[in-house]
């Protein structure tokens, strides 16, 4: 949140009037809405997206913005993702990744890491996470960039870009989660979840000369993608104008 | 839609799911657009949630259900008119929805504009609850001029407003971007939008407003034909495209020396409660065709209080209607 808040400053933005914010269930969910003085949507679990698409087709002049943990965006929720990213519509979706669904108690979600434990895979995980990041490139995303909340300055830089880029963008902010994860993966406290996210963290550059077996487990961070096509809202203007061509009389 | 939408202003999209478009509809209705969508069974299913969204953050929106003969896939492109107590309790916890039941192409388009009006005026999702007769029929329509379709608006919040939810005479909308920092959440909230997840007074209130404001008014709401309802031997209770075979129904039993009143529902939630107890005492008995296994039927006996017996007509699948032969022979039956 904070580096939201910070990056939409720098950009110049004395208030949030000109953001509409939202939603689904969860921790991250909670982040604009009640903490944010500005127009927000706390809706159902997974299902923010579409109601963004909505906000967005009908005031294309509000920037559009996206919380969500993982659980949301790319559990119940990921289908949305990728269509959005497909669609190019023009809002700026955060994922706070905190590997865990963690409001309901620690269960294992689709970004868990394999191997881990948690309260429904006691023995360990026995599935192979998402790369969520990789994904909303594959699906057309115009700006993508993962980092962890241990690297702030990158992060805020990242939510800049978010917010500037035409078109869909989509950060992975790898957060901790102390009580559901940290605590049952075996970390003393917060600051130690913070230092393991900066040494386990591989710049996505240095990724690329690494072996597979060397990238286990790491969290690659960086800039995946930043590039600009026609949005959702460009198109379907432009096509409305033609349309209303061919309107009878 | 598709067609005709973006000619005059307006947008269609092919969302991925139900749950996405009826999404994307309540995203549209919070910048102060009228919104709607349209599915049948399955989607509808799928849609409940949402539904439960709109009712409980007070958006109005439509959503347009042509039933198929369920459950699950069933015969998904034949008629069926099982979804009369999914569209009145389909939503986890308590509502009070409104639910239109058109019977004809004309009424398609009248209960639609209908529908809007009142999804603005209560601030709250409407069902145009259609079957898929009713809804592939090909009738001529009336298209009135603009000027002449009544128009109703959600009531809009002045400069400094803040309560946006849950009165009883219905709370002004703002939309986003206008300033209003509004705060939209299908948790539990009081007037302001704050969010109360453990409260028990703020829960209650909430739900006995909202379900409230469509209950309480439910005599302006609630809307039917009524034909020799007051001095009948049998009445019929019907609605959509089973209704159609009543006509001729009252017509034939005439010859039979029978006098057939009907009640016909344009509204199936609210009930008419009152109109049909009425239909009852006048009758020796009440008839209740209906193409599901009783759905309609339970909800006329509760109103009836055993004031007659009730009779229910029943057919499902294959794409058939009940014949007027057959509602016939079931109309005199009841008499003998």
């Amino acid at each position: 949140m904070s580096s939201f808040l910070r990056a939409a400053q720098e950009l110049g933005h004395k208030d949030l009037s000109k953001f509409v914010f939202c939603s689904g269930i969860g921790c991250s969910a909670w982040i604009p809405s009640p903490y944010l003085m500005a127009d927000s949507l706390h809706v159902l679990h997974g299902r923010s997206i579409p109601v963004a698409l909505g906000v967005k087709i009908m005031r294309p002049d509000l920037n559009v913005v996206v919380f969500g943990g993982d659980g949301d965006i790319a559990g119940i929720g990921l289908s949305h993702m990728v269509h959005a990213a497909r669609r190019n519509l023009d809002v700026m979706v955060v994922m706070v990744n905190n590997m865990i669904y963690g409001m309901t108690g620690g269960q294992v979600a689709p970004t868990t890491p394999y191997g881990m434990k948690t309260t429904t895979t006691p023995y360990g995980n026995f599935e192979y996470s998402l790369d969520v990041a990789r994904l909303a490139v594959t699906a057309g995303a115009s700006y993508v960039a993962r980092y962890t909340t241990a690297h702030g300055e990158e992060l805020t830089k990242a939510m800049k870009k978010a917010i500037t880029t035409k078109g869909f963008s989509f950060i992975e902010a790898v957060s901790p989660c102390p009580t559901a994860f940290g605590r049952r993966v075996g970390f003393k406290d917060v600051a130690e979840m913070l230092r393991w996210f900066k040494t386990n963290s591989v710049p996505l550059e240095q990724a690329s000369g690494m072996s597979e077996q060397e990238l286990k487990g790491k969290i690659i961070t960086g800039e995946y993608v930043h590039r600009e096509k026609p949005t959702l809202t460009d198109n379907i203007y432009s096509v409305a104008k033609e349309a209303q061509k061919l309107a009878p009389a | 839609m598709a067609l005709r939408l973006p000619q005059i202003g307006g947008f269609e999209v092919q969302m991925e799911d139900e749950m996405a478009s009826l999404g994307a509809v309540i995203g549209a209705s919070w910048t102060g657009a009228k919104a709607m969508t349209a599915t049948s069974g399955p989607g509808f299913s799928l849609m409940q949630e949402m539904i439960g969204y709109a009712f409980m953050t007070e958006t109005p929106c439509v959503i347009v259900d042509v039933q198929r003969a369920g459950p699950c896939t069933g015969q998904a492109t034949k008629v069926g008119q099982g979804d009369v107590m999914q569209a009145r309790w389909g939503i986890h916890g308590d509502y009070a929805p409104i639910v239109l039941a058109p019977n004809s192409v004309q009424e398609l388009f009248d209960l639609t504009v209908r529908a809007f009006n009142l999804a603005e005026r209560y601030r709250t999702p409407v069902i145009l609850l259609s079957d898929e007769i009713v809804s592939h029929m090909h009738e001529s329509l009336v298209i009135p001029p603009e000027n002449q379709i009544e128009v109703i608006d959600r009531k809009k919040p002045k400069v400094g407003d803040s309560k946006f939810f849950m009165l009883p005479e219905v709370a002004p909308m703002p939309s986003v971007g206008e300033g209003f920092n509004v705060a939209v959440t299908g948790s539990t909230h009081d007037e302001t939008g704050r969010r109360f997840t453990a409260d028990q007074p703020v829960h209650q209130r909430l739900v006995k407003t909202l379900t409230g404001k469509i209950l309480k008014n439910a005599d302006e709401i609630v809307d039917f034909e009524a034909y020799n309802s007051g001095d009948c031997d049998v009445g019929i209770v019907s609605f959509g495209c089973t209704s159609r075979a009543v006509y001729e129904v009252i017509e034939l039993a005439r010859e039979e020396g029978v006098r057939v009143g009907s009640i016909r529902l344009k509204t199936v939630w609210p009930f008419p409660e009152e109109a049909v107890r009425q239909m009852a005492q006048k009758s020796k008995a009440i008839v209740v065709p209906e193409l599901n296994m009783r759905e309609l039927f339970y909800e006329v006996e509760r109103a009836v209080r055993g004031a007659a017996p009730v009779v229910s007509v029943n057919k499902v699948g294959g794409g058939d209607m009940i014949t007027p032969e057959e509602l016939l022979s079931e109309v005199l039956r009841s008499v003998k």
